[in-house]
């Protein structure tokens, strides 16, 4: 089973190498002289093409956005013993049925408090 | 062998992300170098043979805690630059190292159960369910009371949030 992770680490390596050498590879190649360097102003400004940007890129996102990451976190916590009762749901049986379902049941209140609430509505 | 090359790789970006997290003076890119110590936390419990730990700590820490710290830092305002933190250097090192010093303590006063050889490593997720989910294990309760603090958060969260 461990091997399997062994190909997540390689592949991980592989990217890791790949985003350092290739801003490496250009940056020797001038060091090398073999790429010409003639920046002007055009070529070293932030943005080649296309609009200048107006203001600062730092803006105050809409508060509304936070109570949706609140409600994912929830019922991601949800899913993670979801998971492993999926798993063992043949063991289990009957009851592991019920108790999932009086876990659910529980949570799913919270899920209508915030839909009568209308907190799930974009205004 | 692999492994331990592996989690000593891991241990040390663990720890070099967590100093980048301390040290950086943008706090956007302190959270997103507390992203990646996550990350390296859920390699090393994969080097320890706990697959389903690594998973939740994927889906839970790097999913959605970081998310929730990313969007606290862009619903506040310009607070780009600078520690917030700057103004009680002198308690927040105390406090600091009573921490570490409780730690250390702890870890090494502890009995730790070492077992050599490593025990054989294989899927985990069927055997926590089992010792979850069994009647017999004794967990179904808690189990049943944590819908009831999830619950509890999700309605604090609502109350909390909704515009009055």
């Amino acid at each position: 089973m461990l091997d399997n992770y062994g190909y997540i680490g390689i592949f991980l390596i592989v990217a890791a190498v790949f985003a350092i050498a290739l801003p490496l590879i250009p940056y020797i190649l001038s060091l090398l002289g073999i790429v010409p360097r003639k920046p002007d102003q055009v070529k070293s400004s932030t943005y080649e093409c296309g609009m200048d940007t107006v203001g600062s890129s730092w803006v105050q996102f809409n508060f509304r956005y936070y109570l949706f990451a609140l409600l994912f976190v929830i019922f991601d916590v949800q899913v993670v013993f979801l998971y492993p009762w999926a798993v063992a749901i043949r063991q289990l049986g009957l009851f592991g049925i019920i108790e999932m379902l009086i876990f659910i049941s529980i949570l799913i209140v919270g899920f209508i408090y915030a839909w009568r609430k209308r907190t799930l509505e974009w205004k | 062998m692999g492994m331990e090359i592996a989690f000593w790789i891991l241990a040390a970006l663990g720890v070099g992300s967590a100093l980048a997290v301390v040290l950086n003076r943008d706090i956007f890119r302190a959270a997103l170098f507390l992203v990646f110590c996550f990350f390296t936390i859920a390699g090393i419990y994969i080097t320890i043979g706990a697959d389903f730990l690594a998973g939740v700590q994927v889906l839970i820490y790097v999913g959605a805690i970081s998310i929730l710290i990313i969007f606290a830092i862009m619903l506040t305002r310009q607070t780009q630059r600078g520690s917030p933190s700057n103004r009680l250097p002198l308690p927040a090192l105390v406090i600091g190292l009573a921490f570490l010093g409780a730690m250390v303590f702890i870890v090494l006063t502890t009995n730790w159960h070492v077992v050599t050889p490593l025990p054989e490593a294989g899927p985990t997720t069927g055997a926590i369910a089992l010792e979850l989910f069994d009647p017999e294990s004794g967990f179904v309760l808690p189990f049943e009371i944590a819908s009831v603090l999830l619950l509890a958060a999700a309605i604090g969260a609502i109350v909390l949030a909704r515009e009055k």
